[in-house]
Parts: structure tokens; C-alpha cells; sequence
């Protein structure tokens, strides 16, 4: 019976894949026992009737934070109760509970406590650890201020010493200096852990963090001295009260400061801190989750935008024929399967980097960090190249569901508002390709004074070779194949190279010029900004590549290479300008690659279907009426429509208010 | 006080403001109309948007229905009429929130289509505003292609009524503004059935609510089709009708006519009707799409000046964002876009009266070529408009995603722009329809409109520029544009041909090709738009620094255009790979020019603090002063049930079991 209530399309297009929909799923997943764990997860989330509450599209936003609140208290209870404590699965749980969207316990959870963890002595682990656990203490991570953020030297809040009482007097000096924006801050925490400046026998020691009581506990009222808020409402992010605080003459105990490393003792003296090169690995994780985060959320729009193009029929494609689905329009497909083909290889790219994680992690216990600095240098770009081209290829496919793509109902809207703030935090998109681009450059001078590189950036030790061997460019052009992926990483890797070496002789030009090195590093910066995403590209189309070599069954592979090569043959068609000035390819091949990138979307498009299903996204958690399982659109829109604030009474109170008054006098 | 780092930009312009103003307005004369017209509007607390970000739905709705039936007062007692020179600037200085905005097209769909005697019995009642009026032509499974429409309008001859149903789910109207709630009448597009046969679509006058209390006509469904991603201030509408009876005079018939025995009547011309979407589309260019992002500019350039980060040189103040060469190309490459699309507008705005002037005279010749220009402006425009205000969001960090920056609701409005009044690849394709049209006929050696004749003079060489200074020469430029126009069109006129003659039918090798069409289409448009700006310029009074500022703004549009596109231009070699970083280093060199005068350029937009409604993008530049005072008044600082119900359990530790 379920199957009969499947939209006819739908159902023809998942009879004709050439591939097991699962066996992707399990790749995805990471294997079959993951995914079915998984899918336990979810189960438990969607059968429970305390996690149900009425479509967030016609809340308030107050009624949003309220409903959220209430499920992440719940949220807290039972994964405890149910002793969910792998931090993957964690993930899985809360993301089911909050369908994909940020809650007011995100910094207590991931930042507050962690930071305690790492970063507390055993004293003040103690004291709050415990309490934050069980929720006494909930609390939040106060960096970002006002006028301050990607340059964290330059916040303003201050830390002054007095060890006359040995407490810290905190303090907000300017506008600038209120802290904006953390998670949690504004409505629901009761402490925070401040990074401000340190003061101590006049003198400033730089940033250090400090665990603030702003709340009174029992009645929630914000402590004297502390003025504390939500900041307003936001793009998105409707549930989370992300908040402003502002502290004055505000005084917290000398045991308050985050000691484990740097110290003041009672006399106001400083003790350094040893060096912590454990902060990257943070940063590192960290990036890794958002890489991961662009794939789904762009997965999610992909699925939502192709079931309804299969789904949704219009004009005419053959005289006399009817209104065709409007997949099969190739202006369509062009739009939608570069992207299915860009989630897939995000996808991969997140699962390497985390792995790559997980195993030097185990290197920093035994000591060996080598390659620390370059996964740091290269997590950054891969950060902002994968946010950036996700955040552009969910409005895409917004686009692509035309008018109803533009209702909340579609579900992409609030896809991209909930994902296009990753662009901006944990690093603004710019900055960290610029610090890619450093240690690029680094790379580059490297290898001219005759060392070697290793690892992503090695193919930086060809360019010497070329330059003793001019020919090598001429040989490469004829060498691409562009049917074969292993050739494609090739020409990326070329383009890479000829424009980290391009961007690494303009700021050498510019130095020439006698400018200071910061202001030739700006004047070049536009340049090494196209280098960090050309290597960014070559890492991305690499790991797909090598991704395909791992895939057991054939007709699953089949399906994949499709989709690299598009993700490849698309890159090149869309920056056709580098590898023509390059000599990379010839007008010729470009020509070629343009018909292929056509062929291949013919190729994709009857499996099309049965690729997103294998990103194996519950209803609920999609949250779109256009990308239903089922397919069942348009009865389901006005079901939806139906329960709009504005349809809660027949006639609306502004008739009598206003309608009626005026018709009277006219 | 203006923030010195502000003030200290204005000093140093290098044009008069006042005098690119009057400029964009169209004169001394258009500009102080424009300025009372809005100080009378904003002087007026009942069309205040100061609590806007912080209502809901059913808050923006009631106030709009408030403002429009505000405006009729307004109106009145400031002596403006619908005809007078100051109507234009009504909606720009409500910014567009305000309702009814439907009724003026449901007027305009009967003044177009409706017989004199129909235009002499509904336009007086409307515009009394005895009745509301909208317009309903998409259906929840039908928009662009309007002959697939299901609604259907059955020709009664005994009762002389015709009969209205929606069949079938997909057949119920979605999405007509003011219908949810406020529309008592509308015009329905339903295929006409007389005895059986279809006519195809027609237009019909439905009413839909009671003239009386405002409740559904029997056999009426219609409501609000609930949330989007902005328009909260309009009741987009959904429509179901079943054997919903109307008069048969109520078909707008100045085109069709059903007679009383049943008997179907063609009369006049439809071209006409050509001429009214044309005009549509072009009209909408202005307060819908440039508006909002020359706003965005605003608001994002000028913070960008008071937004102080990270050090440019060791030991100084942390240096302006704007400073930095990365937003810089993120923001000016935008601004030049505005002035270029403002010029555009122009052209396209003459275009059209002279068009008007040609119909009035009974010559249609100029409509294929309007045509094709309106659809292929209108996609390029509110698609590169829709990413350059996306751009501006992004290109202010964090504080650009809260609502008070004003940017995420300029964006979520514009980006409505690229579907309505035609969905854009579709439009590309119908100007790429008529580009290979003019191509062939060229190649036959037949006359083609101005816009096009230089597909004629395809002149093979290479870009004859030496250093990077002659890309600063328009002709260097222009012709670039040209070539790559003229070669997407051949070679896509060439690809349609060979497939038709290996044997594939006409309709699948056109879908075959519509990728590389639509790409060709849009370097159409980009040529236009680049030869336009550069023409301009030239025509552009010398004295006050105003041509001088204009052809920097030039030459970075069109540098841009080749910067973010090279491989159009590289290939076949009539740019070679040398001169791409001639270009490059030109338009890296002309960011640098241009921050001087950011500032300036957006200043001349001349919005007034209450319009732009940001707390980043005021003229004193007190962002942060402003960014916490509004944030304080967000709902979400009262006092929250949350606490009580949820937070303090939970804090108190009553939670069983943690």
C-alpha cells in the first residue's frame, strides 16, 4: 500500500537505476553496520512523541527558541539515559532532535564543557565540570565582540588583576568591545567562559579565558555589573539565542582564570604558558566537521531539488507531446548534477580529512606532529572552498525549483540560511584562504631553494624540473585524457601549479617594488586567493578519484566515476580561462570537454534519482514538502498552506480594521 | 556625529555627489521631486519600518493592508494622482512594503485586455477601491508555460454564465499577491470550453470574496499559501473553484469574444499584449532589482569603512576592511555593476518609448527586438543583481547575517526577481531564439535590427592590446565582448545546424544546445551592457570629476566581466594568455582607484537612513551605537516563558535522571 501512494514518476525513476541505492548509502555511512545504527538513532528520535511539535515555519521566533530549548533539555536526558555517548553518534541524535538546526545547548555542549576538559585545572574541573554536566551551570564561549572577529589579538574586553582581594575586575571599555553573537549567551546560559585581555602588575599578557558568572542561579536574573542579551533576529538560526554581554567593574575570583596552562599567581605574577600546539588539532576537527556539514546540507538541497524535478512536468520539449518532467530539460540537469556530483565529492573530502585527523591525533599523544601544519594549512582552504561552493549550490537549487523553491515549505530557504553563516565563523572564508595561501608560498620558496616538499603540496617540487625542461609544457597538453580521472588530477594539479607559482611571482614583484611585506601580501592577495582554491580544487578532485579504487561493487563504481568525472569536467569547463592560459589544454580540448560535460549529464540523469535517495534522508529530517520521499507534492503544499498563520481565521482581522473602514468612505 | 572614518572618506572625492545624484535621477528638476516625495512619506509615522525585522507574518501583513489604504489619504492630501511625476517615487520611498500592489495590475489587466465597455464598468470601481482586485494566472502545477493552465471556464449558453473549476489539485491558483486575504476579485486565466471545444486560455473577472462581510463566494476555497522567504507583508494566495458561476460579460474580451449563442470571436491584434510583458519586465528593473542592490552597496561599503580588522602594517591601527585588496574585489566589482545596469535601464527605458511611439503608429517591427532584449536584461540583470546583494551580505561577516544589517531582507526580496515575470534560463532561451534567428538571416544576407547588425561584421583577428594600459581603451574592451558574442552565437547557430542535418529533430537538437544558447544569450546582454556603459561615458559632461569617476567605474565592469570569465576570451586565441594578465593587472590596479571614491559612489544612490532601515549602512556610520540600541528592543528581551517552563527545571536540576 505504501508503494502504491509513491508518485508514478518517482517510482518509474527509482525501477530504472542501474545501481543498489543502499550499497552507496553504506559507503556514505562509512559501512552497513553504521548506517544501521544510524538509522537505530533516528528511530529512536522520530518515534518519540516528546521530540513532535508543530511545523517551525509558522512559530515565532520566540516560540522557536522555546520549542528548542525544551527538546535540547529532553535531548540531554535521553542520550543519557540511553548511553549514546560516541560523539558521532551524539551528532546523529541531535541533528534528528533539531532537524539539521542549530540549539541554545550547541556551546555548552561542544565548547563550554571541552574547554573545561582541556583547559581547566584539576581545582576548577572540580568546582564546574560536575555542575555543567548535570546543567546547573550551562554555559557559553564569549570570543567574538562587536567591533572584533577573525583578528583575535585585536579584543578589547579587559582582565585587570588586583591582588589586593585576588580577583580579576572584567570589564567592556567601548561599544566595540561587547561580546556579540555567542551561541546560548542571551537568554539561556548562566556563565560564560571570556576570552579578554589580561592585566596583571600593569601590564598586558594577552588573551586568556575566564570562567564568568553572569546569571543568579535560582532566579536567572543577570548578576550586577553584567548587562546581557539577545542580539536580535538573524537570517536564520531562530532558535538559538546568540547574545550580547557586557560587563562593568564586574570581579571574579584569581581561581576563575582558565589555569592550566597560562597562571597569575596570587601576587599578580605570570607564569607563561608552556607552548600548546593542541589548539590546531581543535581547529582542525573543527573544520573537518564544517567540510562535512557543506556535503549534507548541500546533499539535502540536491534531494529536494532533483525529487521535485522529477516530480514537477512543464511546457514542451516534443510537439504535441505532454508537459515533460523537467529533469530532462538539459539546462536543468546542467544546473542540478554538477552539484549531486560536487555533495558526493565534499562527502569523501570530509571523511578524509576526519580520518586524516583521527590518525595524526594519535601522532600528538606520541609526539609526532609533522604533518599537523600542513593538514591545519590545508583544512582552512578546504573549509572555505567546500562552504563557499556548497552555500552558492544550495541557492542554485532554490533557483531550480523555480516559485515554490521560494516557499518556506520547499525547505531549502531554511536549508541555506541555518548553512551560510559557516562561510563567515570558525574562520571568514577569505582569511583562511589566504592562510592557505601562506603555506603555499611557504612551499614555494621551499622548493627554489632547492628542498623538497611533501604530502598535497609536492607537486610544487615539479616546477623546478620544468623550468630545466621548457618542454614539459608543450608535452603535457597532448597527455590529458579526459575520460580518464587519474589524467583530470593531472591537469588540476598543472593548474595548481601555475598559479601558486604566478601568485608567488607577483608578490615577489611587489616586494621588488620595496613595499612592506604586508602591503605587498595585500596587493597579491587576490592572486593567492585563486591559488589556494586551485589547489583546494586538485585536492578535492584527487580524493575522488582515489575514492573510486575503494568501491567494491561495479555497478556502484560505474555510477561514481560518472559522477567525478562531471565533478572534474564541470571544474575545468567553468575555469576553462586557467587551463587555456596555462597551456594546460588546448581550445580543442576545451571544446571537447564542454560536449562531454553534456554527454556525462545524459549519462547521470537516469540514476539520478536513486543518487539522492542514497544520501537516505528521513522526511522529517529534510523538512520539504517539494522533496518528499513519496513525491506527493502538490496535495502536501496545500495541506501545508492550509495551517499559515494568516489562514488561522476565515476572515482576517485587518478586514474589519482596515478593509471595511475604507471601502465605507470612498 | 559622523564617524571620523566616515567623514574622512567624503573628503576626498573626487567628483560632486550632488551633481552624479541629479545624474541618476535624470536632472536637478526629477531629483528635488524625488526628495519631497520621500521626506512626506517617511515624515509619516504610519508608513514607519522602524519594528519591521521584529514582526510577524500576520504584524507585516495588517501593515501594509494599513499603509496602502494610508497612501489613498496620503494621496490625496498631497494632491498626487496614479498619472502625476511623483508616483514613481511612492513605492521606492515605502521601499515596496505596502499591499495592493495586485489590484494595480488586475486595473492594468483590464485596461490591456477588457473591452471599452468593461473598462467603463470595473476601472471607476477600482479605482474607488470599492472592490480589491488580484490577478491569478500560475497554478500550484503550472507557472512559465501558460497553455499547460487547468483551470477551466465552461461557456453555459442557457444561463449565458461561464462555469469555473480547478479539476484537479494542480489546477488550484498559487502564489497571486493579495488574494490570501485581501483580493475580493480577480482575474482567473482558465482554458475557455464552448460545446465542447477548447479556445485555450482566456481571461475572466472572478469575484471571490462578499462585497459585504469579506467572506468566500460559494464555491470559493482561497487562503494564504503560507510562509517565504520574504514578501511577509503580502497575502500570496492559493484558489480552488468549483462550479463557481460568472456572467459571461465578465470574460475580458477587447481580443476574444464569446457571443451570446456560443459563438467565438477573434478580434485585433494580440502583439499588443507582447508589448505589455515587454513593458513589464523592464519596468520592474529599477525599484525591484537595482534598488535594492545599490542599497546593498551602500550598506556594505560603508561599513566596510568603519569596520576596523587585523593590521595592514605592523604597529599601526588595526586597518578598514575595505583596505584590503579581497573586499575590495568582493564589493566594487558590484557597485560598478549598479551604475552599468542603471545605464542599461536607461537604454532600455528609451527603447521602449520608442517602441510605444512605433505601435501607437501601427508598426510592430520593433517588438522581436524588444522582446529578446527585455527577456535577456531582465535574467542577466536580476541574476547578477541578486549575487552582487548575496556578495554584499557575505562581504559583512557576521554582523550582515543579523536582520538589522538589513541585507539578508534586500536579498531574500531581490533573489524573488530572478522567477517572476518569467523564469530566467527560459528567458535567456527566448532572446537565444531570436539571436540565432538574426544570425541566419544575416548570413542570407537579410536586414537585422540595430542591436544586432554586428553579427554581420564578424571581423576574425586577435585583441590588438600591447600593455595593460590599452585595456583601459573601450574599444579594446568592447570589441572583446563582441568577438566572444559573436563567436558563442556561430558556433551554437553551427551545432544546431549540423545536428538537424545528421538527422536529429529540430526540438531535441534545440535541447540539445540550450546550455551553450544560454550562454551566448548572456554574452549578448554582457556586450550591450559593457558598449552601452562605454558609450555613455563618452556622452558624459567632462566638468566636476562626474565623466572621469564613470569611465573608472567602466572599464572595471567590463575588466571584470573578462577577470571572472577568461575562458571565454582566451579561447580561440583572440585573447592570449599574455594579455589576460595585462587584464588582470589593469583590473587589480583600477580597485585600488576606485576605493578612494567608494564612499561617494554609493553616497550619489542618495538613500536616506530611514529607506536603507540598517544599522551598518547609516550615514553617520555609528554602527555599533546603533547595531546594540536595536538589538535591545528585540522581542526576544522581554521576558520569555522559556525560563519559567523549561530553563529553570533544568537548571534546578528537576529533570529526573541527568
Amino acid at each position: 500500500a505504501a508503494a502504491m501512494s509513491v508518485n508514478a514518476d518517482l517510482r518509474k525513476e527509482r525501477a530504472a537505476a542501474t545501481f543498489q541505492p543502499e550499497l552507496l548509502t553504506h559507503i556514505l555511512d562509512g559501512g552497513p553496520e553504521r548506517t544501521r545504527r544510524r538509522k537505530e538513532i533516528e528511530a529512536l528520535v522520530l518515534n518519540d512523541p516528546d521530540f513532535q511539535h508543530e511545523d517551525l515555519n509558522f512559530l515565532s521566533r520566540s516560540q522557536r527558541y522555546e520549542q528548542a530549548i525544551r527538546k535540547s533539555s529532553l535531548m540531554v536526558m535521553k542520550l543519557r539515559e540511553y548511553g549514546i555517548a560516541d560523539p558521532e553518534e551524539i551528532y546523529w541524535f541531535k541533528s534528528f532532535v533539531h532537524r539539521g538546526r542549530p540549539e541554545p545547548l550547541d556551546l555548552h555542549l561542544g565548547m563550554f564543557l571541552p574547554t573545561l576538559l582541556t583547559q581547566a585545572t584539576p581545582e576548577q574541573q572540580d568546582r564546574f565540570f560536575m555542575p555543567a554536566w548535570n546543567l546547573e551551570i550551562i554555559g557559553t564561549y564569549a570570543q567574538t565582540e562587536m567591533g572584533h572577529g577573525t583578528h583575535l589579538r585585536g579584543l578589547e574586553t579587559t582582565a585587570t588583576y588586583d591582588p589586593s582581594t585576588q580577583e580579576f575586575i572584567l570589564n567592556s571599555p567601548t561599544v566595540t568591545s561587547i561580546k556579540w553573537w555567542p551561541g546560548g549567551l542571551g537568554k539561556t546560559s548562566n556563565h560564560a567562559i571570556v576570552l579578554a585581555q589580561l592585566y596583571t602588575q600593569g601590564q598586558c599578557k594577552g588573551l586568556h579565558a575566564f570562567i564568568v558568572p553572569i546569571r543568579q542561579l535560582g532566579t536567572h536574573e543577570p548578576l550586577p555589573g553584567i548587562t546581557v542579551g539577545d542580539i536580535g533576529p538573524k537570517f536564520g538560526y531562530d532558535e538559538m539565542d546568540n547574545g550580547y554581554l557586557k560587563m562593568d567593574n564586574f570581579r571574579i575570583p584569581r581561581e576563575n582564570m582558565l589555569m592550566k596552562y597560562a597562571q597569575v599567581e596570587p601576587d599578580g605574577t605570570y607564569v607563561k604558558p608552556v607552548s600548546d600546539k593542541l589548539t590546531y588539532g581543535t581547529m582542525v576537527f573543527i573544520r573537518s566537521l564544517i567540510v562535512g556539514d557543506s556535503a549534507r546540507s548541500l546533499s539535502r538541497a540536491c534531494t529536494i531539488a532533483i525529487r521535485y524535478s522529477a516530480v514537477r512536468h512543464q511546457s514542451e520539449l516534443k510537439p504535441g507531446e505532454p508537459e515533460p518532467q523537467i529533469l530532462d530539460y538539459q539546462t536543468q540537469q546542467y544546473k542540478l548534477f554538477p552539484l549531486l556530483a560536487t555533495a558526493y565529492a565534499f562527502h569523501f573530502v570530509g571523511a578524509y580529512i576526519k580520518d586524516t585527523y583521527h590518525r595524526i591525533s594519535g601522532d600528538i599523544s606520541t609526539g609526532d606532529l609533522t604533518e599537523l601544519p600542513e593538514l591545519h594549512a590545508l583544512t582552512a582552504g578546504l573549509k572555505a572552498f567546500t562552504s563557499w561552493t556548497a552555500n552558492a549550490g544550495i541557492e542554485e537549487c532554490r533557483m531550480a525549483c523555480g516559485g515554490h523553491g521560494y516557499s518556506r515549505c520547499s525547505g531549502i530557504p531554511d536549508i541555506y540560511v541555518t548553512f551560510t553563516p559557516s562561510c563567515t565563523y570558525e574562520g571568514e572564508n577569505t582569511v583562511m584562504m589566504l592562510q592557505t595561501a601562506r603555506f603555499l608560498m611557504k612551499s614555494y620558496t621551499q622548493v627554489t631553494s632547492g628542498q623538497q616538499v611533501t604530502g598535497m603540496v609536492s607537486y610544487l617540487n615539479d616546477l623546478s624540473r620544468q623550468r630545466i625542461q621548457p618542454q614539459h609544457v608543450a608535452a603535457r597538453t597532448v597527455t590529458v585524457r579526459i575520460n580518464d580521472p587519474t589524467s583530470l588530477v593531472e591537469a588540476y594539479k598543472s593548474r595548481a601549479a601555475r598559479l601558486v607559482e604566478s601568485a608567488a611571482k607577483n608578490l615577489q614583484t611587489e616586494l621588488n617594488h620595496r613595499r612592506s611585506k604586508e602591503d605587498a601580501w595585500n596587493r597579491t592577495s587576490v592572486d593567492l586567493v585563486r591559488a589556494s582554491e586551485a589547489h583546494c580544487h586538485y585536492v578535492i578532485v584527487k580524493l575522488f578519484t582515489a575514492k573510486l579504487a575503494e568501491v567494491s561493487d561495479a555497478a556502484v563504481r560505474t555510477v561514481l566515476t560518472n559522477l567525478c568525472l562531471l565533478y572534474a569536467l564541470y571544474g575545468i569547463s567553468r575555469n576553462a580561462g586557467d587551463f587555456l592560459q596555462a597551456g594546460i589544454l588546448t581550445n580543442a580540448q576545451i571544446t571537447q570537454v564542454n560536449q562531454h560535460v553534456k554527454e556525462l549529464l545524459a549519462v547521470i540523469r537516469p540514476n539520478a534519482v536513486a543518487l539522492v535517495d542514497s544520501f537516505d534522508f528521513h522526511d522529517v529530517h529534510l523538512g520539504s514538502v517539494l522533496g518528499r520521499y513519496d513525491g506527493n507534492v502538490y496535495e502536501n503544499m496545500f495541506e501545508w498552506a492550509k495551517k499559515s498563520p494568516l489562514n488561522k481565521t476565515q476572515v482576517h482581522e485587518s478586514f474589519h480594521k482596515h478593509l471595511k473602514p475604507m471601502q465605507a468612505k470612498l | 556625529s559622523v564617524n571620523p572614518d566616515l567623514a574622512s572618506e567624503r573628503q576626498t572625492a573626487s567628483f560632486s555627489v550632488e551633481k552624479l545624484t541629479t545624474l541618476l535621477d535624470g536632472g536637478v528638476e526629477q531629483t528635488r521631486m524625488r526628495r519631497m516625495v520621500v521626506e512626506a512619506i517617511e515624515s509619516d509615522p504610519v508608513f514607519s519600518r522602524e519594528n519591521q525585522y521584529f514582526q510577524t507574518q500576520n504584524e507585516r501583513y495588517e501593515a501594509a493592508v494599513r499603509k496602502a489604504v494610508h497612501l489613498q489619504k496620503k494621496m490625496h492630501e498631497m494632491g498626487w494622482t496614479e498619472n502625476g511625476p511623483e508616483y514613481k517615487y511612492i513605492y521606492r520611498a515605502l521601499s515596496g512594503d505596502i499591499a495592493f500592489l495586485l489590484h494595480r495590475i488586475f486595473m492594468r489587466s483590464i485596461s490591456v485586455l477588457g473591452s471599452d465597455k468593461q473598462i467603463a464598468k470595473w476601472i471607476p470601481l477600482a479605482t474607488q477601491h470599492k472592490l480589491i482586485g488580484s490577478y491569478a494566472q500560475t497554478e500550484l502545477g503550472h507557472g512559465t508555460y501558460l497553455q499547460g493552465l487547468e483551470t477551466t471556464a465552461v461557456f453555459d449558453a442557457a444561463t449565458q454564465e461561464f462555469i469555473l473549476n480547478t479539476p484537479k489539485i494542480s489546477a488550484m491558483k498559487w502564489w497571486p499577491g493579495d488574494m490570501g486575504r485581501s483580493a475580493t476579485h480577480t482575474v482567473v486565466f482558465a482554458q475557455l470550453y464552448i460545446h465542447g471545444k477548447c479556445y485555450g486560455i482566456h481571461p475572466f473577472i472572478v469575484q471571490i470574496r462578499s462585497l459585504q462581510d469579506h467572506s468566500l463566494c460559494p464555491g470559493v476555497t482561497a487562503g494564504d499559501i503560507g510562509p517565504k522567504m520574504n514578501f511577509e507583508h503580502i497575502d500570496n494566495g492559493y484558489l480552488l473553484l468549483k462550479n463557481v458561476r460568472i456572467p459571461r460579460e465578465n470574460m475580458l474580451s477587447k481580443f476574444c469574444e464569446v457571443r451570446p449563442d456560443g459563438t467565438y470571436v477573434r478580434q485585433g491584434s494580440q502583439k499588443i499584449n507582447y508589448f505589455t510583458m515587454t513593458t513589464v519586465r523592464i519596468s520592474l528593473i529599477s525599484d525591484e532589482v537595482l534598488t535594492p542592490l545599490m542599497k546593498a552597496c551602500t550598506i556594505a561599503i560603508r561599513y566596510s569603512v568603519v569596520r576596523r580588522q587585523s593590521k595592514l602594517k605592523p604597529g599601526e591601527q588595526e586597518a578598514k576592511i575595505l583596505d584590503y585588496q579581497t573586499q575590495q574585489e568582493k564589493l566594487l566589482p558590484q557597485l560598478a555593476t549598479a551604475y552599468a545596469f542603471h545605464f542599461i535601464n536607461d537604454y532600455l527605458q528609451e527603447l521602449l518609448n520608442r517602441g510605444y511611439r512605433e505601435i501607437q503608429r501601427k508598426n510592430f517591427d520593433m517588438l522581436p527586438e524588444l522582446h529578446a532584449l527585455s527577456s535577456g536584461f531582465k535574467a542577466v540583470i536580476t541574476q547578477h543583481s541578486t549575487a552582487g546583494v548575496e556578495i554584499c551580505l557575505r562581504a559583512c561577516g557576521g554582523h550582515g547575517y543579523s536582520l538589522l544589517s538589513g541585507l539578508p531582507s534586500l536579498y531574500t526580496k531581490i533573489l524573488a526577481s530572478c522567477i517572476y515575470e518569467g523564469e530566467n534560463t527560459i528567458l535567456l532561451l527566448q532572446t537565444a531564439r531570436f539571436l540565432i534567428k538574426c544570425f541566419m538571416a544575416v548570413s542570407a544576407g537579410q536586414p537585422v535590427p540595430p542591436s544586432v547588425t554586428y553579427l554581420a561584421a564578424v571581423k576574425p583577428g586577435k585583441c590588438p592590446a600591447k600593455n595593460k594600459v590599452d585595456f583601459l581603451s573601450p574599444d579594446v574592451y568592447t570589441e572583446a565582448y563582441q568577438h566572444v558574442a559573436v563567436r558563442l552565437i556561430s558556433s551554437t547557430a553551427a551545432k544546431l545546424q549540423d545536428l538537424i542535418q545528421s538527422g536529429v529533430k529540430k526540438h531535441d537538437a534545440w535541447n540539445h544546445c540550450t546550455v551553450q544558447l544560454v550562454q551566448a544569450a548572456k554574452a549578448h546582454c554582457h556586450y550591450i551592457a559593457v558598449k552601452n556603459f562605454a558609450e555613455t561615458v563618452e556622452k558624459l559632461e567632462t566638468k566636476a570629476g562626474i565623466q572621469k569617476i564613470m569611465k573608472h567605474l567602466c572599464d572595471l565592469f567590463a575588466l571584470h566581466g573578462i577577470f571572472s570569465n577568461t575562458g571565454a576570451f582566451l579561447h580561440d586565441g583572440y585573447t592570449s594568455a599574455a594579455q589576460m594578465d595585462m587584464v588582470t593587472a589593469s583590473y587589480l590596479d583600477l580597485l585600488a582607484v576606485i576605493r578612494k571614491d567608494a564612499v561617494p559612489l554609493v553616497d550619489a544612490f542618495d538613500f536616506t537612513d530611514k529607506s536603507l532601515n540598517s544599522a551598518l549602512g547609516s550615514y553617520d556610520g555609528q554602527v555599533y551605537q546603533r547595531l546594540y540600541e536595536w538589538a535591545q528592543k528585540s522581542p526576544t528581551n522581554q521576558m520569555s516563558p522559556a525560563y519559567e517552563r523549561y530553563l529553570k527545571p533544568l537548571l534546578h536540576n528537576t529533570l529526573s535522571k541527568l
